[in-house]
């Protein structure tokens, strides 16, 4: 056992389970984007319920299926999608702080609805940050791999405050179709008619992940169509940018987004409407409605 | 009602960023160091800046005024630059990149350009190239040549595979990929560089303004 004490032995990962924080902001020079938990309210919910500072990092697990084993006495939170929680098999709350004593089974099962569940440990996981983050960023293959069974995860030392709230009410994740505000551009002139975004539904297909949503028009609803056919000089992308590919099909970027890209970016999600895109799951749909863009200051 | 001549397009990418467009190619020459002097000095509100081709990317710390961002990034576009474009080329560090030219694509892009492989090598080495910019991923660097050489398309059919080390060309750019990766440029050499190196300060060799020579590896 290090100096850290008490750590967490992953018994099984589950479908895919990151470490992640808050992200990367400011290695842009490097080439290197943001990453960071998909739903940011959700890890920012579970570090307040064990009193930790904002910035220490949890687990963000992909539909459930992780199981951890406390190797000494730790505190607990699971958030996001409402997975079920056993502690040693006895079902325990989401939402609320959790103690774990020495050699007890944390146990995740299938979210019924949404997609990510968040995991915070008081003290938070302790692994080596790199470029100032513990999180994963899929698609640039920085910082912890994914969790395996068999990895010891580190605690950090457990921070002054007290949990204050025993459990949190939280709404579930949004079913059926999905709303969110989108600010046009920066390239919506770049389509023929671009209010086709605000019109009808998109589906999120299977091939989507922590980089990006994959947009499909359902049968019979009008696609995106390029008005200027040259090719667009790549230019720095935004999380939650619709990006439209050649196929017209968008990919609306997630935290391992590549920072650059060379297609047009028809509408930016707003950001309060981020974090609802992590919890959204393949075959669910969108529906997009225009927001104003913030006021740029006249000459 | 135009803009004046000289001021970029300031585009919002959500309500988290603003995308500045510069207005003509001195303006995107100047995005590198303007980006730099961003990044250096940071307007109150600014999260992190990227630039591009043509463009400086600019993202917001949660809660930040956006219009003040704003007014402060275009403010810092109109007034005279910290230093011109010389200087900045001066101070930028120059690396040299050993290559050998055995790429895949080399004869390809000595076709498409009507010209013979061997003077593909001797342009490619013949010049300093300027990084542009970072991305696509970590390290991988923009090159841009002062006079636009050796521009080729990508390749029709983009590789699963890159390797790392791979010295490419695609829209009048050069680039090494720093590790293996998918990618449609057209590969023209190797080098065995490190480009990325996540346990080393700075973790990419390249930055925006950092000049390259190229070198045939049998001379280096």
């Amino acid at each position: 056992m290090s100096a850290l004490g008490a750590g967490l032995e992953v018994l099984a990962p589950g479908p895919l389970t990151t470490v992640q924080d808050r992200g990367r902001a400011g290695a842009f020079r490097y080439g290197v984007g943001v990453a960071g938990a998909a739903d940011r309210a959700a890890l920012a919910l579970a570090n307040r319920l064990v009193a930790n500072p904002p910035e220490r990092a949890g687990l963000e697990v992909l539909l459930g299926g992780l199981e951890v084993r406390a190797e000494g006495p730790l505190v607990v939170a699971v958030t996001g999608a409402p997975v079920p929680v056993t502690v040693d098999g006895r079902p325990a709350p989401h939402a609320s702080v959790l103690v774990l004593g020495a050699g007890q089974v944390l146990q995740l099962g299938q979210a019924p609805t949404g997609l990510r569940a968040y995991v915070a440990v008081r003290g938070g996981v302790a692994v080596e940050p790199v470029l100032g983050s513990r999180s994963r960023d899929t698609l640039a293959g920085l910082g912890p791999d994914p969790l395996a069974a068999g990895d010891r995860l580190p605690v950090g030392p457990a921070p002054a405050g007290r949990p204050r709230l025993r459990t949190a009410p939280v709404a579930g994740p949004a079913t059926g179709t999905v709303a969110v505000g989108v600010v046009p551009g920066p390239r919506h002139d770049w389509f023929t008619d671009p209010g086709v975004l605000f019109t009808g539904t998109w589906t999120v297909t299977p091939a989507s992940d922590r980089v990006g949503l994959r947009l499909e028009r359902p049968d019979g609803q009008p696609g995106l169509r390029r008005r200027r056919e040259e090719e667009l000089p790549s230019e720095g992308v935004a999380v939650g940018s619709l990006q439209v590919p050649p196929s017209g099909q968008p990919v609306l970027f997630g935290p391992d987004h590549p920072v650059t890209g060379g297609y047009p970016v028809v509408g930016v999600v707003r950001d309060a409407d981020v974090d609802r895109l992590a919890q959204v799951r393949p075959g669910q749909s969108l529906r997009f409605r225009p927001v104003p863009a913030p006021e740029v200051p006249a000459p | 009602m135009s803009p004046a001549a000289g001021a970029p397009r300031l585009l919002p990418a959500g309500d988290r960023a603003w995308l500045l467009e510069a207005p003509d190619d001195a303006g995107a020459r100047r995005a590198p160091r303007f980006a730099r002097e961003l990044t250096e000095d940071p307007p109150t509100g600014v999260e992190d800046v990227l630039p591009a081709a043509r463009t400086v990317l600019v993202t917001l710390r949660p809660g930040a005024d956006a219009s003040a961002v704003a007014r402060e990034v275009l403010r810092r576009w109109a007034s005279p630059p910290a230093a011109d474009e010389a200087a900045f080329a001066a101070s930028a560090d120059v690396v040299t990149v050993p290559v050998r030219y055995d790429g895949e694509d080399l004869a390809d892009v000595a076709a498409l350009l009507g010209t013979s492989p061997e003077d593909v090598v001797a342009q490619h080495t013949g010049t300093t190239w300027e990084c542009a910019f970072v991305g696509f991923a970590p390290g991988f660097g923009y090159l841009r040549s002062p006079d636009g050489r050796l521009n080729v398309p990508r390749r029709a059919q983009s590789r699963t595979a890159v390797p790392a080390g791979a010295v490419a060309l695609a829209d009048g750019y050069s680039a090494v990929y720093p590790r293996r990766s998918p990618g449609g440029w057209q590969v023209i050499g190797t080098t065995a560089a490190v480009l990325w190196d996540v346990d080393a300060e700075p973790p990419a060799l390249l930055r925006p303004g950092t000049g390259v020579r190229f070198v045939r590896e049998e001379d280096a």
